[in-house]
């Protein structure tokens, strides 16, 4: 890539980003723009997809809201995902967790990974 | 003025301030010297000459060397008139990126990039025929038109060379100025390869002017 793309993308990326992976449960702060006022909200739930690099990394987040199943996406690094928050760890066996949308209830759960792994 | 000449550097992806991510081309533009001012007096029109990048002093011909002369300013490598939004330039000034803010709209004029001989599947866009199920007719353009005629009618689309044309993207966004670094941040792509000469005219779909 040359010198000036990465001069332009330099900046844009976030310092830190909380490390988290596929069955973690998170917490994404992010803004939203209601009635012509912003306001910060919260959606936490389970990370279901990580994908893309760089500056176009994003994940998507799973929850089960009111028996409905909602997910939503969000880009790693956009200034409007003001903080994210890992509440929990999970024991998955894939990258990408879509049979989830085939569960619900207990058949959703993922188990808790209660010890850290050695490679982050 | 908001007529600039520059490299095209590649692409990107880049925030706005209200969050949204949206593609953009970096092009490397100016600074530029308006090497020749053309008036309808002298010339029979109006017209700004700007140069850009640096050429090889020892390469230039005298009669390139003495047009550069007149405004004192060092051999470029490549020259393109402007017609508008030139008001008020002058020959001898330097035109640089910070004359473009975020939301101008621009004419981008590149050559597009060589595909060399096209059939019509890329040339045309061109559906083709079954890959299988006994079909012969694979990649080929099929009917070639009328065959009461007794010739083909001018015009049809056939293979042949595709690319290499001078293309005109027409009202392109300016996300970005970046006046330190010399670089215009332009909404989607643009035509030609990387490293390639691209034109920066103000949008003929800008009214008035």
């Amino acid at each position: 890539m040359s010198n000036a793309v990465t001069l332009v993308q330099e900046g844009q990326l976030k310092a830190s980003v909380p490390e988290f992976r596929p069955g973690d449960t998170v917490k994404v702060y992010s803004k939203v723009v209601e009635g012509g006022k912003e306001r910060v909200q919260m959606f936490e739930g389970v990370v279901t997809v990580r994908k893309g690099g760089g500056l176009a990394e994003s994940f998507t987040v799973r929850r089960s809201s009111h028996g409905v199943g909602v997910e939503k996406s969000f880009l790693v690094h956009s200034p409007r995902v003001e903080k994210i928050e890992v509440s929990k760890r999970g024991i998955v066996r894939r990258a990408r967790l879509y049979y989830l949308s085939e569960k619900v209830g207990k058949a959703a759960r993922i188990k808790e990974r209660k010890t850290e792994r050695n490679s982050a | 003025m908001k007529n600039i000449i520059g490299r095209k550097v590649g692409m990107t992806s880049v925030f706005l301030d209200d969050g949204r991510f949206v593609p953009v081309t970096v092009v490397e533009a100016g600074p530029c010297v308006v090497t020749q001012r053309k008036t309808a007096d002298s010339d029979g029109y109006e017209a700004v000459q700007l140069a850009f990048g640096d050429a090889n002093a020892k390469r230039a011909t005298k009669p390139m060397l003495g047009h550069f002369k007149k405004t004192g300013a060092a051999p470029k490598r490549f020259l393109r008139e402007f017609r508008k939004g030139i008001d008020g330039v002058e020959a001898g000034q330097t035109i640089t990126v910070s004359d473009f803010v975020a939301g101008d709209r621009v004419d981008v004029v590149g050559v597009s990039k060589g595909h060399g001989f096209a059939g019509g599947i890329k040339r045309h866009n061109f559906s083709g025929g079954g890959a299988s199920h006994g079909s012969m007719i694979h990649r080929q353009p099929a009917s070639n038109g009328d065959t009461n005629a007794g010739r083909t009618t001018k015009g049809s689309r056939r293979p042949g060379h595709y690319g290499v044309d001078r293309v005109t993207h027409q009202n392109l966004e300016v996300v970005r100025a970046d006046a330190e670094r010399n670089l215009l941040l332009l909404r989607g792509p643009v035509p030609g390869a990387k490293n390639a000469l691209v034109v920066i005219q103000q949008s003929v779909k800008v009214k008035g002017s």
